[in-house]
This record gives C-alpha cells, structure tokens and sequence, in this order.
C-alpha cells in the first residue's frame, strides 16, 4: 500500500517532472494563457501517460531492446492521435485553442520518460499509476501556472471576471505580459524557487565552489 | 536437468512479429477513431461556422438552436474579379435582402486572419465583423475577437464619395468631436497591435474593393 501511495504522490512535489526533472517544459508555456485550455491539456497528458505506460508494461517482456523506443512512440503516438480525436469530437472550441499542442504530447519528455524509466521494468498497475501520478505532477504545475498567468494577465478564471479591469471601470490594469510565454518561465522558475525553498533536498549541489585565492597561491 | 527455453526477445521473428502486430492494432485503433468520430466532428465544424455566421449578423441569442436559426439565412456565390466563386450568404426578411455577410481573410502579423463581414443592404454600412480563426498575439492582436472592439465597427462606413474603399482601423483613438470628417470610417486601433490593425485594414479594404466584392456590393446602392 505504501509503495502505490509513494508512487502517485512522489511526483506531485518531490520528484516533480517539471520542476525537479524539468521535463515538459515546452507545452507548460504554450497553454497556460488561461486556464480552461490548460485543464484540458492535463487531462490529456495524464491520460495519454496512464495508458501508454500500462501497454507498454503489459508487453514489455515482449518488445525487442534495439526497437523499444520505436514501440514506444508507435504506442504514444497512437494513443495521442486518439486523445486528439476524440477532444475534437467533444471538446471542439477548447481543442482549437489547444491547436498543435496535444499533438505534441508525442513529443513530451515526461511520457516517453516514463515508459522507459518505469514502464519497461515495472508490472501493468505500477506503471498505469507511475503514470497517473507523473501526469497529476504536470498537471499541478501546470494549473498553478494556468491560473496565475490568467489572473494577472486577464483578470479573470476560466473566463469569470475576478479582478474587475481598468476598461470595465474597475481597478485592475491587466499585465499583458503574463499572457506571453516568456511569463511562464519567470512563474515555473519561481515556483521551482518555492518548492526549493520548502524542500531543501531538491537543491542540487554546486558544481564547483567559488572561493578566494591569494594571487600567491597560483604559483 | 530439464531443458528450459528461454524465449529471445531479440531475435529477428519476435522483432518482426512485434512490429508487424503491433503497426496492425495501433492502425486499426486509430482508423476505427477517426472514422467513428468524422461525423460528430463535421458536424461540430459545420456548426460553428454557421455560429459565426450568426454573430457576425448579430442573431445569435443564447440557447437558441442554431441549425433553426441558420435556417433564415441564405447562401449565394458570388464571382469575383478573378473569376473565382465565392460563397456569400443573405439575411432576408418579407423577401428583402437585411444584411450581406462575406467571407474576409488575409494576413495579419503571425497568421492568416478568415472572417465574415455584414454589410447593411446599402452596400456601404458595416453591421458586424468576426473572426474565426486567426493566431494573432495572445492578449494583444487577438482583442479582434473582443466584442467590445467588435461593436467599434457597426455603423461605419465602407466607402468614401468616389467609392473606394476608405474603412481604416487607425492608431490610437478616432477623434469623435466632429472635427474629423473622416471618423464614419475610421475604428478605434488596439494598442500593442498596430500589425494586426494594419492587416485588418488592408484585408478589408482589399475585400471590398474592385478584386474582391466592390463590384458585388455596387448592385445593392
């Protein structure tokens, strides 16, 4: 019991695919604009995760070492195509807004990641669940992220007015920077800065240290 | 000692079987999806258009069935300078025609910008401007979706005395004291997208005047 715990919560802060493992960082500044399309997206990627690692742990003994990654992505990929479908055919305008994104989830670090870091050792439950539990990671960061750049940047949450703005003779003068990418990488840095800050053990060690040295020590 | 045979993942018929079963079930699954899902997903595609058409009339209203609202409204083909044939639509009352809607498009600054324009049965005043698809800057071009920008264009004029098209979205703001003879036709811009208002005024222009529908509209004055 404590094993399947350990394996759904560890990647939600302490081994956290974006912020400890810095995967996926790309689609965590694409569609975090606000914060409908950015739940979608996680649904997505957590259920292309879940799935693809399960199949592949069900045929893992089977899959040939020299084409795995090939297997892997045939999986993935299928799956994607899948997802992809089915948002369009019952999540039409989010999914426009989502446009190349749940495509490339193909592309995403932390699913081909996983099949190979966990899938390929681990039974079908374990996996389906490292899964889970690495696309709830993602997802976490990814509504934090979803919702600050929402906020700020249009005064409103899931298209509900929450701060009043400056042009609907309210107080608040949106920030528009916080809907260009660029903001998600300050907002995850600063999140990383936080989760660092909490948690001590995730701070990597220096690579070297920076001391003085008496000019006469270089002779 | 009993032989054990051990199974070789490796070897060249299980790498073969695998792939070729493997390439069988993904393409089955994702042929069967895309076949079940097409009609839903036309569908949903079709319905939004006919949702732009509605908005763009300004006949949308909350909740209602839009097949049965789309139902007022009539499509026609137009032939443009090039020759090509284009697909308009009507909005027609007791047989008389209300409003023009054509299709608009052109590029904006990251994108090309597809829309529909209404158009008054004068030929000349504006009676709404959407756009449904375009990748215009988040939160800076893609305010041409805002309905409050939007409502800046119904009842401004198209074109000028001579007739050319002479409708511009400016810099800043139209002066609306009466001392700018030309602000009928002129539309507030969208600071920080001076691009995209650029290429919405060449767009339209463009589409309004002698290649695009210009001649058309000049059978309704």
């Amino acid at each position: 019991m404590s094993e399947i715990r350990k394996i759904v919560i560890d990647p939600l802060i302490d081994n956290n695919p974006v912020t400890l493992q810095m995967l996926g960082i790309c689609s965590a500044l694409a569609v975090t604009t606000s914060l409908l399309p950015a739940l979608l997206m996680c649904v997505a990627l957590t259920s292309v995760i879940a799935l693809s690692s399960a199949t592949i742990s069900l045929i893992r003994n089977r899959i040939p070492n020299n084409i795995r990654i090939i297997v892997h992505m045939t999986i993935i990929a299928s799956l994607v195509i899948l997802t992809d479908q089915l948002l369009k055919a019952y999540a039409f305008e989010t999914s426009k807004q989502l446009s190349v994104f749940v495509g490339l989830i193909i592309t995403n670090c932390i699913v081909l990641g996983r099949a190979e870091a966990f899938a390929m050792k681990n039974p079908v439950g374990l996996s389906f669940l490292d899964g889970l539990g690495n696309g709830l990671g993602y997802s976490l960061i990814l509504i934090a992220v979803a919702t600050l750049r929402e906020l700020f940047g249009a005064g409103t949450l899931l298209g509900y007015p929450i701060l009043e703005l400056v042009q609907d003779g309210g107080w608040y003068e949106a920030n528009g920077l916080m809907l260009l990418p660029p903001s998600a990488f300050f907002i995850i840095g600063f999140l990383i800065w936080v989760i660092r800050t909490w948690r001590k053990q995730q701070v990597e060690d220096a690579d070297y240290q920076i001391h003085e040295v008496h000019r006469t020590d270089v002779y | 000692m009993p032989e054990k045979k051990t199974f070789d993942r490796d070897s060249i018929s299980n790498t073969l079987m695998i792939s070729i079963s493997l390439s069988l079930v993904c393409s089955i699954l994702v042929a069967s999806a895309a076949v079940v899902l097409k009609p839903i997903q036309l569908k949903n595609a079709e319905e939004y258009r006919q949702r732009i058409i509605l908005e763009v009339a300004g006949l949308m209203q909350p909740g209602a069935d839009i097949a049965t609202l789309f139902a007022t409204i009539e499509p026609n083909s137009v032939e443009i300078a090039s020759g090509e044939s284009v697909e308009i639509y009507l909005e027609k009352s007791g047989g008389s025609v209300q409003q023009i809607i054509l299709p608009i498009s052109g590029p904006g600054l990251w994108s090309t910008m597809r829309g529909y324009l209404a158009v008054a049965p004068d030929g000349n005043t504006v009676k709404g401007i959407r756009f449904f698809e375009h990748a215009e800057t988040p939160g800076l071009g893609d305010q041409i979706d805002k309905d409050d920008w939007r409502a800046l264009w119904v009842g401004r004029h198209i074109y000028d005395e001579g007739m050319s098209p002479r409708i511009e979205v400016v810099r800043g703001f139209v002066l609306r004291d009466g001392s700018n003879p030309d602000a009928v036709h002129q539309i507030d811009g969208l600071s920080g997208a001076t691009l995209t208002g650029n290429g919405v005024t060449k767009l339209v222009q463009h589409w309004m005047g002698p290649e695009g529908f210009g001649p058309y509209l000049e059978t309704f004055r």
